[in-house]
């Protein structure tokens, strides 16, 4: 059986994990806990400490893991490990919570640091009223125009699927061009 | 118990934190990235500092502050020969070329600027020598640490703020569209802007231009909100292609592996 993976990395509370259940054909693996901060805690009730996993059977003969990595800055220490091998990675960003976007560049340029792997940024909540535009978000985030950044909705598969398809994409133009 | 351990467990602010609470007289020694340095305390007040290289002494002070010329400096390094600081000092005050105010700010302002140096010293380790008393034959100050700590930790907000934002310096730069032509930047600045160029890491180009890694990210990221450059990854860097990124090191069958990956995503 042959294996490969992809990284779903971001702020905390992006939507990582709802992302990865959305297409994931299993229940996520995730290894969650309580929230301790009180800050934290007003946002949501349990966070990743460790990573969540999820699975996409190709064939008989592959099998798509998709990881995402907790979004805290204490548990950073899980990030390097693995980002090693990603085919690519996804850097998720809540769309309604500006105050995530400085710590949503921060894990970007960090993960871009760590391999010269394709990734594309998924602006997620673009459903929701007070989501920023995604040029706002662009500029927030510093994303170049070759960068690609996706409106995402993480419970809907359709919008998920259209992020992992145009990092499938990215990843195909990158091999184009090492020939 | 000793106080030893590692700068990435306790910062120089702490530590200077816990001298001061503790009323410490002794001799705090730091081996830090390339250097080591010294720092004398009397009673939880700063009264002396050296580091790496530089001996601390009142001439190389004095000269460092313009109190007193190259040619001064090397008479002086010559001829004094057993003088102690104390000593020269009188002897510079009475032949009117310093007063003792001058002598006392400069002493305060060269070890003040050696310890802010040191703020920025995160990795290496420490030990307190309470047998190592600050130097006889140099003139000790007495400095409060208060302030010192408080600028400390000012700096090393200011530092994990430019770390995530900046997280690695072995990340490239490159100019934006936006012309240069209208900005003013400090001599520093243009020193960063003049090796902005994807072939260069920020790291290669602190190094070449002597500039610590807290300073290369303070530039590099007013440059960034000004928009003038953006971070790439460095250019003609040959990477090792991962082996474990794919199942086979074939590049038609990666490429195959991709599009089914497609295939299967499109049917989700």
């Amino acid at each position: 059986m042959k294996t490969v993976k992809m990284v779903v990395t971001g702020p905390f509370s992006a939507g990582k994990t709802q992302f990865i259940q959305s297409v994931s054909e299993i229940d996520v693996v995730a290894t969650e806990r309580k929230i301790s901060s009180d800050e934290e805690r007003s946002v949501k009730s349990a966070t990743t400490v460790a990573m969540d996993f999820g699975r996409i059977t190709v064939d008989n003969d592959l099998v798509l893991y998709l990881f995402g990595t907790p979004g805290q800055k204490r548990f950073d220490f899980m990030w390097e490990i693995l980002s090693e091998g990603m085919l690519g990675f996804i850097v998720m960003v809540d769309s309604t919570r500006p105050e995530t976007f400085r710590e949503a560049r921060s894990i970007l340029e960090t993960f871009r640091a760590y391999a010269p792997t394709p990734f594309v940024v998924a602006a997620n909540k673009q459903d929701v009223e007070d989501a920023w535009d995604m040029e706002d978000i662009r500029h927030a985030l510093r994303l170049d125009s070759n960068t690609k950044l996706l409106p995402c909705v993480a419970t809907k598969r359709d919008t998920v699927k259209e992020v992992l398809l145009q990092l499938l994409y990215s990843i195909l133009t990158e091999m184009d061009l090492d020939k | 118990m000793a106080l030893r351990g590692n700068l990435r467990d306790f910062t120089v602010t702490q530590l200077l934190n816990l001298i001061n609470l503790a009323n410490r007289t002794g001799t705090l020694i730091l081996d830090g990235p390339s250097e080591q340095a010294h720092l004398a305390f009397r009673d939880g007040k700063l009264a002396y500092a050296r580091v790496g290289k530089e001996d601390g002494s009142l001439a190389l002070v004095l000269h460092k502050a313009n109190k007193i010329n190259a040619n001064q400096y090397r008479a002086i390094a010559d001829r004094a020969g057993q003088m102690t600081d104390k000593e020269l000092g009188l002897l510079l005050i009475n032949a009117g070329y310093v007063t003792q105010e001058d002598i006392l700010l400069n002493l305060q302002k060269y070890f003040t600027d050696l310890v802010r140096k040191l703020f920025t010293w995160v990795e290496g380790f420490f030990r307190f020598e309470n047998e190592i008393l600050p130097p006889q034959d140099r003139i000790n100050v007495r400095l409060d640490l208060e302030n010192i700590i408080i600028e400390g930790s000012r700096q090393l907000r200011e530092l994990e703020h430019l770390q995530d934002e900046i997280p690695s310096l072995d990340m490239a730069l490159k100019f934006t569209d936006r012309p240069l032509s209208n900005v003013n930047l400090s001599v520093d600045e243009w020193k960063v802007v003049k090796f902005v160029d994807p072939k260069n890491t920020m790291r290669q180009i602190g190094k070449t231009n002597g500039l610590s890694d807290i300073e290369v990210r303070r530039i590099v990221y007013g440059l960034l909100q000004a928009g003038l450059v953006e971070m790439t990854r460095p250019a003609g860097v040959v990477q090792a292609p991962n082996p474990k990124q794919f199942p086979t090191q074939d590049k038609d069958e990666q490429k195959t592996l991709i599009n089914k990956l497609i295939g299967r995503i499109r049917t989700l």
